[in-house]
């Protein structure tokens, strides 16, 4: 097959298959494990600095809020992140985590720029971002997911997105024609945030299911957090409904209003005031210091922060049928 | 027509609605795109089937999304998917029209979201990139842009190309790799529609806003547009789009 073009962006991780091929079967124990533990557990034994990581849906929506807000106090200051988000990107950024990123789309959606990514990439401390668009990502994922090395797409062809990615352009063995070749992603970690899972990891989300479940499996090790955390029978019931098997997942952390200050299909609408305070202070890199001190460093762990939060405020933000 | 004062954001949403069909199939991304594309359900096209990148398709939009992956992208919708099913129904060809800003385009319709500046290393200022637009772009049969019209957006030479428009002329996406018998198809703006000639597939005027004579849009443009002898005029919102759109679509103001 022959290589007409490069994109001149780092292939900041290697689609390395067969390693990851091996980590699975030694790494991951197919057994039926009780895999429980907290965000502090989790992310203080599977993650390391250097790592790169992926954090799925995105900041408003169905995102592993708890975990993030772990990860920034543990105080991990050299990571390498998949970059498609909006509020916990901002975070992580506004906190010096991130070193490198696979970069689509950071930013506040109807609030504008992502302030604390745009201070970080202008001022040189994001060191390399490397270029995509959502779907290569996402099909990035899916490669790794389907164990091969690449995957061929029609998109980002001829455009300056290619141009600083990773990506090659090949004559098509098949066809002749010219197809654009994305690098299979393997993360280091995958965070993924789920309506209900057991103990053993088996997860089911509701609604739209971003790509939670080719990132699961594109994972090296995968912590998962829950809303709730259900009895087998429950999966069992519904097998049909479980996205995301067992033997994928290496941690499961019982997060109810996980996703907070963004929403959960079905159970709670996103805390707007929330997330327009912060969107507004994140213009401001000391008002942002403040709002990570108030908010992640000063609070202990997920309960401590959904205290500082307030019971009537997240009652208010539960949808009508589940208000009783 | 109605004597109804309206404001730049309500005319571009009027008017990027109209050029919704009804029972066509269209990818929505963030902001305008959405309160047109609920404003023409509610008007002309009740069948108009949304996409959304993360997964919904087919909602009936009661309520403004906020993010094109919140609940409301699939409010009584018909599927609730996920980015990869989206993205591949688009590269098959099953999605006719697709909606994106930018910050900047230039003559060919090649879109900027990425970064201002001429050095992507150092850029002045970082933007939040390709997200879906690349992909929209890319593989959607015809684009409509919505955005703001100046001369600091519409560039000969815009800062980096994320989405492709008609790249560097005829032939050049086909050329690219791309999909063949795609691309931009309507550039709506505050000032007017333009749409490509044919055969050059440069940017060419088609109508004028309400009170926008051809003299505004050519100084506000930063390249030379087709002007064709014959040009429309956009009509001003109705009192009935208005009122759809203040009282049902955006009630919690959030664009207008």
């Amino acid at each position: 097959m022959k290589v007409i073009s490069s994109g001149i962006g780092e292939l900041i991780q290697q689609p390395e298959i067969n390693a990851f091929r091996e980590w699975n079967r030694t790494q991951k124990p197919k057994a039926l494990i009780d895999k429980r533990m907290s965000e502090k557990e989790a992310v203080s034994q599977y993650l390391k600095d250097g790592h790169y990581i992926g954090i799925e849906l995105y900041g408003t929506v169905r995102a592993p809020m708890s975990l993030v807000r772990e990860i920034i106090r543990q105080g991990f200051k050299n990571l390498n992140c998949a970059g498609q988000g909006v509020y916990e990107s901002d975070l992580l950024a506004a906190a010096n985590v991130i070193r490198k990123l696979d970069w689509t789309y950071i930013g506040f959606e109807v609030y504008g720029l992502s302030n604390s990514a745009r201070r970080a990439v202008e001022s040189g401390f994001i060191e390399k971002v490397v270029e995509w668009s959502n779907a290569a990502l996402s099909w990035r994922f899916k490669a790794a997911a389907m164990g091969v090395p690449f995957i061929p797409t029609r998109v980002m062809l001829g455009t300056d997105t290619y141009k600083y990615s990773a990506a090659k352009t090949v004559e098509c063995p098949f066809t002749g024609e010219k197809i654009c070749l994305l690098p299979a992603l393997i993360l280091d970690v995958g965070f993924i945030h789920v309506h209900r899972a057991d103990k053993y990891g088996n997860c089911q989300i509701d609604g739209i299911s971003g790509f939670a479940a080719e990132m699961a499996r594109a994972s090296k090790r995968l912590i998962i957090s829950a809303e709730e955390i259900v009895d087998t029978d429950v999966i069992r019931s519904q097998p049909d409904r479980t996205i995301i098997p067992y033997y994928y997942v290496d941690a499961v952390v019982e997060a109810p209003f996980g996703s907070h200050p963004g929403e959960m299909s079905g159970l709670y609408e996103r805390d707007e005031e929330h997330i327009k305070n912060y969107a507004n202070d994140s213009k401001d890199e000391l008002l942002v210091k403040d709002y990570l001190n108030k908010w992640i460093y000063n609070t202990k762990n997920h309960k401590d922060y959904l205290d500082l939060v307030g019971k009537t405020r997240l009652k208010n933000l539960r949808i009508e049928r589940d208000k009783s | 027509m109605s004597d109804n004062k309206y404001n730049p954001n309500e005319l571009l949403i009027c008017i990027a609605s109209r050029l919704m069909e009804d029972n066509a199939t269209c990818f929505i991304g963030t902001g305008i795109p959405m309160l047109a594309a609920s404003l023409a359900q509610k008007m002309h096209a009740p069948n108009l089937i949304s996409i959304f990148e993360f997964g919904g398709i087919g909602a009936q939009l009661d309520k403004l999304p906020l993010a094109v992956g919140d609940m409301r992208t699939f409010n009584k919708g018909l599927v609730a998917a996920g980015i990869c099913d989206i993205m591949e129904a688009g590269q098959c060809g099953f999605v006719e029209y697709g909606f994106l800003g930018g910050a900047q385009i230039d003559i060919y319709g090649n879109l900027n979201s990425t970064i201002i500046g001429d050095d992507h290393d150092k850029p002045k200022v970082r933007l939040p990139g390709s997200g879906g637009g690349n992909d929209v772009g890319s593989t959607c049969w015809k684009t409509i842009i919505i955005m703001q019209h100046g001369k600091r957006r519409f560039m000969p030479k815009i800062d980096f190309i994320t989405t492709p428009g008609y790249l560097s002329g005829p032939g050049t996406r086909e050329e690219a790799g791309l999909p063949p018998n795609t691309g931009p198809y309507r550039v709506v703006t505050d000032l007017c529609t333009l749409g490509f000639d044919e055969t050059s597939k440069r940017m060419k005027l088609l109508a004028l806003n309400p009170g926008i004579n051809m003299n505004d849009v050519v100084e506000n443009t930063g390249f030379e547009l087709i002007i064709p002898d014959k040009i429309e005029q956009n009509d001003v919102p109705s009192t009935e789009e208005l009122r759809i759109l203040r009282e049902e679509v955006d009630q919690d103001k959030y664009y207008i």
